[in-house]
C-alpha cells in the first residue's frame, strides 16, 4: 500500500477499443481506454455494470470474450503487443505470466478435477519445476492464504469446500506460476461480507509478498479502497477520472464518481409500534431432512420496515418461505392481521394470498420473458379483483405511474427493459395486489448502486403513500442503514437479535452482529488493516 | 436404489410381454391341428401345453421357470400325437443361446467401431466447430440417422456387393465358422448397425461437449493458457461422460433392435430373425423369451448408462 514501489513499466495499455455483437448488431463497449500499470502496484477498475470494466481487465491478456473483438488499440505487456499474438503465443503468456482470478470461483473450476491438479495445471505447462516441487509450493500458497488443511485441501474435488475457500485456492492457482500480472475480476462479489474481509486480506498479503502487479475490478468503492494503490472508474466505456486512491476518496473531480461516493448517504429515521401485522411463533422449518429454521419468532411492526440480515445459510430466504407458505413449516404458528395462517400454501384462502406479496432477487428470471409489461401487471388485478379490459389497462397505467414510469412501457417485453425497469415492474406487480405486506428477497442486491438508490427510495415512498409493511431480506447492511425500521439478525437458522435499527447499529453487540458489522468494507482504505489490527489483537 | 427399479422394469415387462401374447387371437392347438381337428384332440394339446390354465396361474408358473433358467419347450417342432417318439421340441434355452451368441458378435463388432468412431467424430467436430469439417459430419450424420436400417442394408448390398462384390450379401454362418471368415461374412451387416447408430452418437457427443465449452470454467482454462485440445480433451470431455453414456446406451439397445431387421435382411442366425420366425409360427415360448431378452438389455445398458455418469462425477462419487 506503501508507494515505494518501483516506476518500472509493466502494462500499457493505449487507445483501447472493443466491439461486441448481441441483438445481430455490433456495440461498442470500450472507445478508446488507456492504462498503465507499474511493477507491483495494484489498479482498481470500477464502473457499473456495463461500463466495460471486465472487458477492459480481459483486453489486458489480449483476450476477448467470444463475440468481442479488439478493434484499435495496443496492449504493451513488457513490450510486446499482445493483441498482435497469434493464439498459440498468447497461450504462453496466459496462465504464466499473466493470470486471472474470475469471479465465481464455484462455476470457475473444473468439476472433474481435483483442486491441486488445478491449482498447478499452469505451472506444469512451463515445465521449469517438477510437479511434487510445484504440488509443495502450493501446499505453502494455501497455508498463507490461510485455508484450513493446507496439506489435504488440494485431494479434494470443488463442490467439496466452501466459496471463500474456493475463491482463496483460485488465488493460489493463479500465483503459482509467480506471474507478473493478476487479474482480479470481482473476485468477492459473490461471497458473504464476512467471508470477503478473510479472502481480501489473504489477497492483499499475497500480492504484496511476492510484488505481483493487480488490476483488481469491482463495482464495490470499499473494497477497492483497501485493495488499490490507484483507482480508475469507467462509465459507458470510458473513463471517467483516475487518482491515487486517497486522493480520489478524499477528493473525486467528477460528478458521477461523487455520485457513485454519495449512495451511501441514503438515510431513515427509524419509527416503530406495537401493532404487529405479522407475528411467526417458535418456528422450526426444514427441507427434506435438513433442518434449517430452529425456534424462529420475529415481530412486524404494521407499517413499517424490517429488515433481515445475515448471510447465506442463516436461513433469511427460508424464513420468507415459510411466511409466504411456500415451505410449510414443521413447527410454530404465523399470525397474520390477528389470524392464524395455515402452514400450507393451497390452504390459504385467496384473500390472505392478496395481502402477503413477494419480490425476488433476480428480476430477470421471476417475469415471463414472453409476457408484455400490461400482461405482467395486470395478471393480479385480473386475478385478485377481477377487474377486466379498458379498468385494467388504466388500472396498469397508474401503477407504471406510481413506480415512476409511464404508459409507453405496456407493450415492452422484459427483454425490453434494463435492469432497475425490471424491478420496477416487479415492484408493481406486487402492488398490483393490494398487499398489507410485500416480503423484499434481496431485492436490490442484482443490481448497480445508483441504480439500487433510485429503487430504494421509490420503496420509501411507496410505503409513506400506501402505508404497506415490508419484510427487506438482505445482506448488504448499506441497504439496511438506508430503508428499515426494525432489523433482525440471522445466524445459522437462528435469530441472533431483534429490535430497533439504532439498537442493533450500535454497541453493545452480540458476537455474531459484531462480526458481521465489524466486516461491511468502509471507504477509509485503512480500514482493512486496522480491523486485522485490532482483530488479531 | 436404481438396481431395484431395474428389477421392477424388467419384471413389469415380463407382464407386460405375458400378457400382449396371451390376447393374441387364435391360438397353438388350432394352428398346428388345422382346421378340421377335433375337439377332444385340440383339447388333448391344450392341456398338455398348458393353455387350458387360467393366465394368472400361466404367468406364475411361467416366472417361476425362467427364473430357474428354464423358458420352457419350444412349441413348434413337436409331435402331433401324442406320445410319439419323433418329438423334435426343443429347449427354448438351448434354441436361444447360440442365436443369442450370434447376435451378441454382431453387435458387438458393430459397437466397437461404432462407438470410437462417433466419439472420435463427435469430439474433433466441437474441436472444430462451424468448420467445414463440422457441417459435412453433422450434414452427413444427419442422412444416417434418418435413413432407415434395411434401407442403409439394401444401400451396402448394391454398393458392396454388387457394383463392387467385396462382401458377400448372405452372412449365414454356423459353429463351425473361423472367426476371419466371420468377420468376413458380417461385414455388411456389421456396416449397416454402425451407420445407423453412428449419426446419433456423433451428433450428441458434438452438442454435450459444446454445451460445455460454455461454462465459466472453460473460459479460466483457456485464459489459464490451454491449448485447444486440451480444453476439449481435458476439460470439457471429463464433464461430458454422463450424457454421452447414456447416449450409447440407448444406441447399443438400439443397435440390438435394428439387428431384427438387419438379419433379415443378410439372412443371419440371430436372435431378431428367430424372433420374427417365432412369431409367425405363434411359438409363444420363443417369442417371450427373445422379448424379455431384449427388455433386460435395455435395462442392463441403462443401469451402466448410470453407473458411468456416477463414476465420471465427482459430485455424485465423493459427496461433502
Amino acid at each position: 500500500m506503501t508507494s515505494n514501489k518501483s516506476k518500472e513499466l509493466l502494462l500499457e495499455m493505449k487507445n483501447i477499443h472493443i466491439d461486441g455483437f448481441s441483438d445481430e448488431r455490433w456495440h461498442k463497449i470500450l472507445k478508446g481506454v488507456d492504462l498503465t500499470l507499474y511493477r507491483g502496484e495494484i489498479l482498481g477498475l470500477i464502473g457499473e455494470s456495463g461500463a466495460g470494466k471486465s472487458t477492459m481487465g480481459k483486453a489486458a491478456m489480449g483476450y476477448t470474450q467470444p463475440g468481442c473483438k479488439i478493434i484499435k488499440g495496443e496492449v504493451n505487456f513488457n513490450g510486446i503487443d499482445l493483441a498482435k499474438l497469434t493464439e498459440f503465443e498468447k497461450r504462453k503468456i496466459w496462465g504464466t505470466k499473466i493470470s486471472y482470478v474470475a469471479q465465481s470461483a464455484a462455476a470457475s473450476f473444473n468439476p472433474a478435477h481435483r483442486l491441486m491438479d488445478q491449482t498447478i495445471s499452469a505451472s506444469n505447462r512451463l515445465k521449469i519445476n517438477p510437479t511434487d516441487v510445484l504440488k509443495k509450493d502450493a501446499v505453502k500458497l494455501y497455508e498463507s492464504l490461510q485455508l484450513p488443511d493446507p496439506e489435504n485441501i488440494g485431494d479434494r474435488y470443488p463442490h467439496q469446500v466452501s466459496g471463500g475457500q474456493l475463491q482463496r485456492i483460485m488465488t493460489a492457482m493463479a500465483m503459482s506460476p509467480r506471474p507478473e500480472l493478476i487479474i482480479f475480476d470481482e473476485p468477492t462479489t459473490a461471497l458473504d461480507v464476512t467471508t470477503q474481509v478473510e479472502v481480501l486480506s489473504a489477497m492483499r498479503s499475497i500480492v504484496d509478498k511476492f510484488n505481483t502487479a493487480a488490476i483488481y475490478i469491482t463495482h464495490d468503492l470499499a473494497v477497492v479502497a483497501q485493495m488499490a494503490d490507484r483507482i480508475k472508474v469507467l462509465r459507458y466505456g470510458e473513463e471517467v477520472e483516475e487518482a491515487e486512491t486517497r486522493d480520489m476518496l478524499s477528493n473525486p473531480k467528477e460528478e458521477y464518481t461523487k455520485s457513485l461516493w454519495s449512495v451511501r448517504s441514503l438515510i431513515k429515521p427509524e419509527e416503530t409500534n406495537q401493532d404487529y401485522i405479522l407475528s411467526i411463533k417458535n418456528i422450526d422449518a426444514a427441507y427434506g431432512s435438513s433442518k434449517v429454521l430452529y425456534n424462529v419468532s420475529i415481530d412486524i411492526p404494521k407499517g413499517k420496515t424490517v429488515a433481515i440480515v445475515g448471510e447465506s445459510g442463516s436461513g433469511k430466504s427460508t424464513t420468507a418461505r415459510v411466511i409466504t407458505g411456500l415451505l410449510p413449516q414443521s413447527k410454530g404458528e404465523i399470525i397474520f392481521d390477528g389470524k392464524k395462517l395455515s402452514p400450507k400454501l393451497e390452504q390459504r384462502s385467496k384473500e390472505e394470498l392478496r395481502k402477503i406479496q413477494i419480490i425476488f432477487q433476480m428480476p430477470d428470471t421471476a417475469m415471463n420473458p414472453r409476457q408484455t409489461v400490461d400482461e405482467i401487471i395486470g395478471r393480479p388485478i385480473e386475478f385478485y379483483q377481477g377487474i377486466k379490459g379498458k379498468e385494467r389497462e388504466s388500472k396498469v397505467i397508474e401503477l407504471l405511474k406510481m413506480i415512476e414510469l409511464d404508459e409507453t412501457f405496456l407493450d415492452r417485453l422484459p427483454s425490453e427493459l434494463s435492469g432497475g425497469q425490471k424491478q420496477r415492474i416487479c415492484i408493481a406487480r406486487a402492488l398490483a395486489a393490494k398487499p398489507d405486506l410485500i416480503i423484499c428477497d434481496e431485492v436490490t442486491s442484482a443490481l448497480d448502486q445508483i441504480v439500487q438508490e433510485g429503487i430504494l427510495k421509490l420503496l420509501q415512498k411507496l410505503q409513506k403513500d400506501l402505508g404497506v409493511t415490508y419484510i427487506f431480506i438482505t445482506h448488504d447492511i448499506a441497504t439496511v442503514k438506508a430503508i428499515s425500521d426494525e432489523i433482525v439478525v440471522m445466524y445459522q437458522g437462528e435469530v441472533v437479535e431483534q429490535g430497533l435499527k439504532s439498537k442493533i447499529l450500535n454497541p453493545p453487540y452480540p458476537d455474531y452482529t459484531e462480526l458481521l458489522l465489524s466486516s461491511v468494507p468502509e471507504m477509509d482504505p485503512d480500514w482493512l488493516t486496522n480491523l486485522l489490527n485490532k482483530r488479531s489483537s | 436404489m436404481r438396481l431395484t427399479l431395474g428389477l421392477v422394469t424388467v419384471f413389469a415387462f415380463s407382464v407386460i410381454i405375458f400378457s400382449t401374447f396371451s390376447f393374441l387371437p387364435g391360438d397353438f392347438a388350432t394352428e398346428i391341428l388345422g382346421q378340421s381337428a377335433t375337439k377332444s384332440a385340440v383339447k388333448a394339446l391344450r392341456a398338455e401345453l398348458g393353455l387350458d390354465k387360467p393366465p394368472v396361474t400361466r404367468y406364475f408358473d411361467w416366472l417361476g421357470n425362467v427364473f430357474q433358467g428354464d423358458f420352457g419347450s419350444s412349441f413348434s417342432g413337436r409331435s402331433k400325437v401324442q406320445g410319439d417318439q419323433g418329438d423334435r421340441s426343443r429347449e427354448v434355452v438351448g434354441l436361444i443361446i447360440p442365436r443369442l451368441k450370434n447376435t451378441l458378435f454382431l453387435t458387438g463388432v458393430a459397437a466397437m467401431l461404432a462407438i470410437p468412431l462417433s466419439l472420435i467424430l463427435g469430439i474433433s467436430a466441437a474441436l472444430y466447430r462451424n468448420s467445414y469439417y463440422d457441417r459435412s459430419a453433422t450434414g452427413a450424420s444427419l442422412v444416417t440417422v434418418s435413413s432407415p436400417e434395411f434401407f442403409t442394408a439394401y444401400i451396402f448390398i448394391l454398393l458392396l456387393a454388387t457394383l463392387f462384390p467385396v462382401f458377400p450379401t448372405i452372412s449365414t454362418v454356423d459353429e463351425d465358422t473361423t472367426l476371419v471368415e466371420r468377420f468376413y461374412r458380417t461385414a455388411l451387416p456389421v456396416f449397416t448397425l454402425t451407420l445407423i447408430t453412428m449419426g446419433h452418437m456423433m451428433r450428441m457427443t458434438r452438442s454435450a461437449i459444446i454445451n460445455i465449452l460454455s461454462s465459466e470454467y472453460i473460459e479460466m482454462a483457456k485464459l489459464s493458457g490451454a491449448s485447444r485440445y486440451e480444453v476439449i480433451v481435458k476439460h470439457a470431455l471429463p464433464n461430458a461422460w454422463a450424457p454421452i453414456s447414456q447416449v450409447i446406451a440407448i444406441n447399443l439397445a438400439y443397435m440390438l433392435i435394428g439387428s431384427v431387421v438387419v438379419e433379415y435382411v443378410f439372412n443371419y442366425q440371430g436372435i431378431g430373425r428367430l424372433m420374427v420366425g417365432s412369431v409367425y409360427n405363434r411359438d409363444l415360448p420363443v417369442v417371450q423369451a427373445c422379448a424379455l431378452i431384449f427388455a433386460s438389455t435395455y435395462v442392463i445398458l441403462n443401469l451402466i448408462a448410470d453407473l458411468i455418469g456416477i463414476i465420471s462425477n465427482p459430485r455424485l462419487l465423493y459427496p461433502k
